[in-house]
């Protein structure tokens, strides 16, 4: 592992196994994050992902070691308190309420504030533009562009140290996915560290600092996004390409 | 181009069904007994009974719907004329025909055993008395009259068709509702219209009746134009175009003249109204609440009686003097209500906590077994000494304020204390609806689990919903048990948690305008599950007809009768998307791709 920041990391997994009943999903996971970092978490399907994700909301309670968010352990507590702390997650697939408004939609975000929004608004529209424009529409009329920029914008309403991010190339067609790979390179830039999850390994290296691999709820390569997608191995497994 | 048809043209097979369909709905509701109990209840004086027209409007539908065109977009529908009153009288003269061969059978094979209601009197109200040779050839003549006259309502123009069908409908809901009317009457000292409108054998004469036909008739042909919406309007603009300062006075003279009708309304209803509308009182309260659980939240509750079951009980718990607790002491309803307030939110929570894991049809399953359960306990011997078993709690003292009784038997009294406690609920409803709160109820019926991503707290939020749900079914159950003045297990069943629901899916669900409806036109003007509505004639098939309208509103009007716009948005919502995807689909240069 290439460390590159000294300071306490905004996430950290130490050491973390997790189960569903008895058949083991997460073994001895562990993973640091420092801020300001795009951070990916590849592998295949039934890896662990979404587990990993869902460990940090506290959806999902590790059987052993602990999750940090700036250095202070969360894993434990409920997923309201974590979301409080500064973690915040678009959904795969996006999730939008459908039927509410985008307004709505984006209030619901920041459910667990109760101050002014005008601001973390204002600065959402300074993002995309587009969802200024949509704010009476009900979400699930919007397209699928549209609906990943209000989902982002959803999650950034909460202000979050952190935002998950789960598969957000799914379902989508080839230029959204560029498009969407665009608004959270945007997101990042502006400041907030950012945690991906994809299958889609090529896009999201091609933007992220770093990258690890979960193989059957293990970590097995822990690197550089140059040097992954550099690596032999991974180019076989991940890639798409066979040399 | 619209085309001219010729007189034959029609599908018989079309016209054979339709025909049989109306036949069978007559003989049913000659053969549960409908026609010739409600035979005895004359409308208009030797014209026409409750009974008749219970099986007249059925040939009139059939014929409008035999005659109606499916319209198809982009071909011009066909010229309305004479085939279609043939279609309609075919119709209806195959649904006489059939109803003749029925009540032909009926008198040839001894059908009680299945239809008790299949005797000599039923055969005798299906050939109006004259016999099954002529009376069969009057049912053929009397079916197809009003076959071709639903047909007429087809070809006339809509306004004709307007104008007929309210001035048909205000005569026979005038005739329909004559104690009521006569009640009416009393309260606002006019008693002499009612002796010159009814006959003193009961009905409306036929004068009357044409009288009241032509005026109404009268009314929509020169008061085009006056009608109240026009007037809503008008009064509307006014409003809107007033200063704030002016709009504040208003709605002071608004509030004052609001409650001065409030003081006034009982006194016109009457005694036997002022009792109908406490009940719809009481329902609309439990069908507000329940709204809450299922309407705002999502979570299907069958067991809702349950709250209102520990309402009552507490009540009667705490203040009747023959409580079977008399170690309990006996309060006072003012100080006895706060305590059945807080253990009504402890139930709440207590059967809310290990259900809301569950979702849907087996969060409805577990509810209702709840329900039942609360009712078993009430009535077992182990609960006995402290809620009496089967012979419940008698002698609950009424509530007063000071030196004000609202004695449960002046149902004018209670009617003040059930208004404000409607309007309270109201209120809280609504505020509800559009709090921090009913957002997150909007989100979690929606998607829990993005919800709880979110940080919503869905297990405090479904509780919060099963709370107060709770606490405002056991206030109806409160003011109830004061009410009635005696509690027992019996009141309840199964049946009032499905009443209330009934109320607000026909109403429509999650909005609150169209419980106050459902409340009205289910409980006040059928019936609530035992006590009569303003149609008392109905009294028995009051169940019937509650299951007719259910299935009716599920296939017809799913969103309700007064529908919220988010949950008839909810449920029109894969058409939505679907037109949506259809749009986009030939637009490919968007590049972007809608998921459903």
């Amino acid at each position: 592992m290439t460390d590159t920041v000294s300071t306490t990391p905004v996430l950290e997994f130490r050491n973390v196994n997790t189960h569903y009943g008895p058949v083991q999903i997460l073994n001895g996971v562990n993973i640091t994050i420092a801020e300001g970092e795009m951070v990916c978490l590849l592998g295949g399907n039934a890896s662990g992902k979404t587990t990993t994700l869902k460990t940090i909301l506290g959806m999902v309670t590790p059987t052993s070691g602990e999750v940090l968010l700036d250095g202070e352990v969360i894993s434990g507590m409920s997923t309201t308190h974590i979301v409080e702390r500064g973690v915040s997650m678009v959904p795969e697939n996006r999730r939008l309420f459908a039927r509410m408004t985008v307004l709505e939609n984006l209030e619901i975000g920041a459910y667990l504030r109760s101050d002014d929004l005008t601001e973390d608004l204002e600065r959402i529209f300074e993002l995309f533009p587009r969802v200024k424009e949509r704010l009476a529409q009900k979400a699930g009329t919007l397209s699928g562009g549209e609906q990943q920029m209000v989902a982002v914008g959803r999650a950034m309403m909460s202000r979050p140290k952190v935002l998950l991010m789960d598969e957000p190339s799914m379902g989508l067609a080839p230029v959204l996915v560029a498009q969407n790979f665009d608004i959270i390179e945007r997101i990042n830039k502006a400041g907030t560290t950012v945690f991906m999850v994809e299958q889609n390994a090529n896009m999201a290296l091609s933007i992220a600092d770093r990258g690890y691999v979960l193989q059957t709820g293990e970590i097995v390569l822990a690197d550089t996004a140059e040097n992954l997608l550099a690596n032999p191995q991974m180019r076989a497994a991940y890639l798409g390409h066979t040399e | 181009m619209s085309t001219t048809r010729s007189i034959t043209d029609f599908e018989t097979k079309d016209v054979v069904i339709q025909g049989a369909l109306a036949a069978l709905a007559i003989s049913f509701i000659a053969a549960i007994g409908m026609l010739g109990e409600f035979n005895n209840r004359i409308l208009i004086t030797s014209l026409l009974s409750l009974g008749y027209l219970a099986i007249g409007w059925i040939p009139i539908l059939f014929g409008y719907r035999a005659s109606a065109e499916e319209t198809i977009e982009g071909i011009d529908p066909p010229i309305k004329g004479p085939r279609d009153l043939l279609v309609g009288g075919t119709v209806g003269a195959i649904a006489g025909i059939v109803v003749s061969a029925f009540a032909w059978l009926a008198a040839s094979v001894d059908l009680t055993g299945v239809f008790i209601h299949t005797g000599p009197g039923m055969r005798s109200a299906l050939t109006f008395g004259q016999g099954i040779g002529f009376g069969s050839l009057l049912m053929i003549v009397f079916c197809t009259a009003l076959g071709v006259f639903g047909a007429a309502l087809h070809v006339m123009t809509p306004t004709v068709r307007s104008v007929i069908g309210v001035a048909l409908g205000t005569t026979i809901v005038i005739a329909i509702f004559e104690a009521d009317a006569k009640e009416l009457f009393k309260g606002f000292r006019i008693r002499g219209v009612a002796s010159i409108l009814y006959s003193p054998t009961g009905g409306l004469t036929i004068v009357s009746a044409a009288a009241v036909t032509a005026l109404v008739v009268a009314i929509k042909v020169y008061g085009k134009g006056h009608g109240p919406r026009v007037v809503y309007e008008r009064v509307k603009l006014h409003h809107t175009s007033q200063t704030p300062e002016m709009q504040r006075r208003n709605s002071w003279i608004w509030g004052a003249a609001g409650f001065a009708v409030y003081l006034v309304i009982p006194q016109i209803l009457g005694k036997s109204l002022s009792e109908t509308a406490v009940t719809v009182g009481l329902f609309l309260v439990l069908g507000l609440g329940l709204n809450i659980v299922v309407g705002q939240a999502g979570m299907l509750d069958l067991g809702y009686v349950a709250f209102f079951a520990v309402g009552a009980y507490g009540i009667a718990m705490l203040t009747s003097p023959f409580r079977p607790a008399q170690w309990i002491p006996q309060l006072d309803f003012w100080v006895a209500l706060p305590i059945v307030i807080i253990v009504a939110a402890f139930v709440g929570i207590l059967i809310g906590t290990p259900v809301i894991r569950m979702r849907g049809d087996y969060l409805a399953i577990v509810t209702l077994g709840f329900g039942e359960i609360i009712q078993k306990l009430f009535l077992s011997d182990w609960w006995k000494p402290v809620v009496g078993g089967a012979q419940g709690i008698t002698n609950v003292p009424s509530v007063s304020i000071g030196p004000v009784e609202f004695a449960g038997a002046n149902s004018k009294m209670v009617f003040y204390l059930v208004a404000i406690l409607v309007a309270g609920v109201f209120v809280l409803s609504h505020r509800l609806q559009y709090s921090r709160v009913g957002r997150s109820w909007a989100a979690l019926r929606e998607d829990e689990q993005v919800a709880e991503a979110m940080g919503i707290n869905t297990v405090t939020a479904k509780l919060l919903a099963f709370a107060i749900g709770a606490v405002i079914a056991a206030l109806a159950g409160a003011l109830f048990a004061a009410k009635v003045g005696s509690v027992f297990p019996s009141s309840f069943k199964l049946l009032v948690s499905l009443v209330i629901l009934v109320v607000i899916i026909v109403g429509g669900l999650g909005s609150l305008r169209g419980i106050a409806v459902g409340a009205i036109v289910l409980i006040g003007v059928l019936g609530g599950p035992t006590l009569p509505g303003l149609l008392r004639e109905f009294g028995r098939f009051k169940l019937l007809i509650y299951g007719v309208i259910l299935i009716y509103m599920m296939l017809k009007r799913p969103e309700g009768l007064l529908p919220s716009v988010l949950r008839s948005r909810e449920l029109h919502h894969s058409e939505l998307t679907q037109d949506a995807w259809l749009d986009k689909a030939g637009d490919f240069e968007e590049d972007e791709e809608v998921t459903a």
